[in-house]
């Protein structure tokens, strides 16, 4: 392992190959979209967002990242993120990952989710509003009230006590 | 310097905490609330950033086993299918809760005299009832007056929440059927009430509502209480209980913020720490007169734990339905509440409509149950659910079986020391037919409403946020912990206001009626206040 770490506020870091698998990984799990105009989870701004995030569960996602690197050195003879940047190969790899440690895939996709569905540029693609929901809130239609008619209707039906 | 002994100590601030401290306030006692969580701070709620969603998963996460924050003590529910959700600061379960807030019914009391399982409450639903509105009034209730499924259900309420796309279309699916529905009484104010500001639709109700519109106990019924003299004080865990040699209550020893053992005394003890927190407190209170933890002569203490099992029933639909707009609730169903002959089970449930899912549980839903691919196809899988997810959950009537139960765990404890609860709980027979029944039925309406694809889940393995039974009411002291207006039937001065006095669970979610049997107590309190104790 190298000695280079992406490192934030609070010390904690990452090395530059955890680094790395990890944002081989998060741009396989959600790629770039040309079609709908969409970045990849390892867009700059998505990625750093996600590299926070993972930091504040530190252990749990190095240990899902070594979990990784043992599937890659099993199935591709090396570490997951200097696997050649084949669609194939990676997609090979995650699968087997996914299966044998579903935890710990889980956990590396939830974060990705998490930063992915936040961005600005997300937000609008899927005709949302980027910003919170509050304090402006969201407008909610009332709905067709008349389909509670028939149940108006309907006799009373509760179970009588002794 | 020890304090002068107090006239009313109770434990927890949470649903009953708060209505039973509001109501008592009335009699001028000094009242003190130890609770070990903080006063909540709406304004650092999710909803208020960007990252609502994802905090759902860390500081606002239902399990305190996941939030892990000071207040939260750890619980040990290996031997669980069903995981505790909860929160433990002023408010407690309600700043989480989603608000849905019907009812028991008159037969929910009578389970033993109608179907001949489990026992039939001490009390009924008529010695409730003024109750019941008392605090409807206190916390604010939407909905409409005239369900066939209640009977004289005329009160007026506020008007209720919007059915929007999502109710609309699930209505349709119950109308195809001819099967109940009605719009769901919840606790989230419509209109501006009580100082509190009407719903905007903000979707995040279940990690805390920074609107103010959702009715949790911290900004009803405590501001009222603070304000007739109740003292809440906060960051205090309470370890146990001390007695004196008549085997009455003298107070409490707990732990301050600090971590520092402090001592308060009280003529009068009275806990709400719900159906986890309260058995494992008497089970910590062991002494000399109570070897196997306070008030615990019958060894009911922690047993007869009922969660509601509960079935998830989700719907993807063609049309865009509301998503993440508005509160998750909006109807509900009780077609199949009451037993029926036919079914090979005994007892029924609620359907509680849910309406939809903001883009990272819909992300994390699609991931997880196999409708959104890692890689190519990401995009497309995701926009045929976002905003098109809908659907309904069962919560299923659980009945009282002894060995479902809470004990203190041999090895772990809280950041203070005090040993952990331990959960041990199976699903019976019964539930397991009850939720296959739901899902059977769920898909139907949902079929009949046009969804594509349905996606189930039973258990909801994270859903244990109803905690009841454990320290259960009744008028045998060989049966029962508490008697029928909540005293111990051991320690006179000793009372149990929280779910933890349920007889049994009905097929409904339980806040309301935990804060109108709460009520109910602290009224027999202020009535038998000359002879509390004979
Ligand atoms: C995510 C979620 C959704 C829910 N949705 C609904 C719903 O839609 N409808 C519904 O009816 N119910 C719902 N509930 C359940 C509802 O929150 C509970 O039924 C209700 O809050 C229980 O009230 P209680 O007074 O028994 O206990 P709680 O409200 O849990 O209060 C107990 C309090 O005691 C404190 N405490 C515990 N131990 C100690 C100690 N040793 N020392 C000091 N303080 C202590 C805790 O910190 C807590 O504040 C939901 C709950 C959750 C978590
Ligand atoms: S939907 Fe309504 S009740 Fe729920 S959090 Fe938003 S404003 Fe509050």
């Amino acid at each position: 392992m190298g000695d280079q770490h992406s490192t934030d506020a609070a010390g904690e870091s990452f090395t530059a190959e955890e680094t790395q698998a990890l944002k081989t990984l998060v741009e396989m799990i959600i790629p770039a979209s040309q079609e709908y105009g969409l970045p990849s989870a390892g867009d700059t701004a998505i990625f750093t967002d996600i590299l926070a995030t993972a930091r504040s569960q530190q252990v749990e996602v190095s240990t899902a990242l070594s979990a990784l690197d043992e599937v890659s050195q099993d199935c591709q003879d090396g570490d997951f993120g200097a696997l050649p940047l084949d669609q194939d190969v990676l997609a090979g790899v995650a699968e087997t990952f996914r299966q044998r440690h579903p935890a710990e895939a889980g956990l590396l996709a939830a974060i990705t989710a998490q930063c992915y569905y936040r961005d600005d540029r997300v937000m609008r693609a899927l005709d949302m509003e980027a910003r919170p929901p509050h304090p402006l809130g969201y407008t909610l239609n009332q709905g067709d009230w008349s389909l509670l008619d028939p149940v108006r209707d309907r006799p009373e039906f509760f179970r009588k006590t002794p | 310097m020890t304090e002068q002994p107090i006239d009313v100590l109770i434990i927890g601030a949470g649903a009953s905490g708060a209505a039973v401290a509001w109501s008592l306030a009335e009699t001028r006692m000094r009242i003190v609330c130890l609770e070990q969580g903080d006063m909540m701070k709406p304004a650092d709620y999710p909803s208020t950033g960007r990252d609502w969603e994802a905090r759902g998963q860390s500081d606002f996460a239902i399990s305190p086993n996941q939030r892990r924050l000071a207040a939260d003590y750890p619980i040990a529910e290996e031997d669980s299918p069903i995981k505790v959700a909860n929160y433990n600061g002023v408010g407690g379960g309600t700043v989480l809760y989603a608000g849905h807030f019907p009812r028991f019914h008159p037969s929910d009391f009578r389970v033993n005299s109608l179907d001949g399982v489990a026992d039939d409450w001490p009390i009924d639903c008529a010695t409730l009832a003024p109750h019941y509105a008392e605090n409807d009034r206190m916390m604010g209730v939407a909905g409409l007056p005239g369900d066939p499924a209640y009977p004289g259900d005329n009160v007026k309420r506020m008007p209720p929440l919007p059915l929007g796309k999502s109710g609309e279309a699930i209505a349709r699916g119950f109308n195809k059927l001819n099967w109940h529905w009605w719009p769901s009484d919840t606790a989230i104010a419509t209109e501006p009430y009580d100082g509190r500001d009407k719903c905007i639709n903000l979707g995040a109700c279940v990690s805390g509502c920074a609107q103010g519109a959702k009715a949790s106990t911290d900004i009803t019924y405590w501001p009222h209480a603070i304000r007739a003299g109740v003292e809440l004080r906060t960051r205090c865990r309470v370890r146990e209980i001390t007695v004196d040699a008549d085997g009455m209550a003298t107070g409490v020893i707990y732990y301050d913020g600090d971590g520092v053992e402090q001592a308060l005394q009280a003529h009068v003890v009275v806990l709400a720490c719900n159906g986890v927190g309260t058995p494992r407190i008497l089970l910590n209170s062991k002494s000399t007169a109570f070897p196997d933890g306070l008030a615990n002569s019958s060894g009911l203490v922690g047993r007869n734990l009922m969660f509601h099992p509960y079935a998830s029933i989700m719907g993807v639909f063609d049309e865009a339905l509301d998503g993440y707009k508005g509160p998750g609730k909006c109807i509900r169903s009780q077609e199949f509440y009451e037993t029926d002959a036919a079914r090979d089970f005994v007892r029924g449930y609620t359907f509680e409509i849910h309406r939809g899912f903001g883009p990272v549980s819909t992300a994390l839903m699609g991931l997880q149950r196999g409708r959104i691919p890692w890689g190519v196809g990401h995009h497309q899988a995701f926009r045929g659910l976002f905003n098109r997810i809908a659907g309904m959950v069962a919560i299923c009537e659980d009945l009282p079986e002894e060995h479902n139960r809470v004990t203190l765990d041999p090895e772990l404890t809280d950041s203070d020391g005090i040993p952990a609860p331990k959960i041990s709980y199976t699903l019976s027979q019964n539930s397991r037919k009850m939720m296959d029944h739901a899902i059977e039925r769920g898909s139907e309406v949902l079929r009949a409403a046009g969804a594509r694809d349905i996606m189930t889940q039973a258990p909801i393995s994270y859903g244990g946020w109803h905690l009841m039974g454990t320290a259960r009411m009744g008028l045998d002291p060989a049966r029962s912990v508490v008697n029928d207006w909540g005293r111990s039937h051991d320690v006179k001065n000793l009372f149990v206001v929280d779910g933890s006095i349920f007889v049994t669970s009905a097929g409904v979610n339980p806040t309301r009626t935990i804060q109108a049997l709460a009520l109910y107590i602290a009224e027999q309190m202020k009535q038998r206040l000359a002879n509390l104790f004979d």
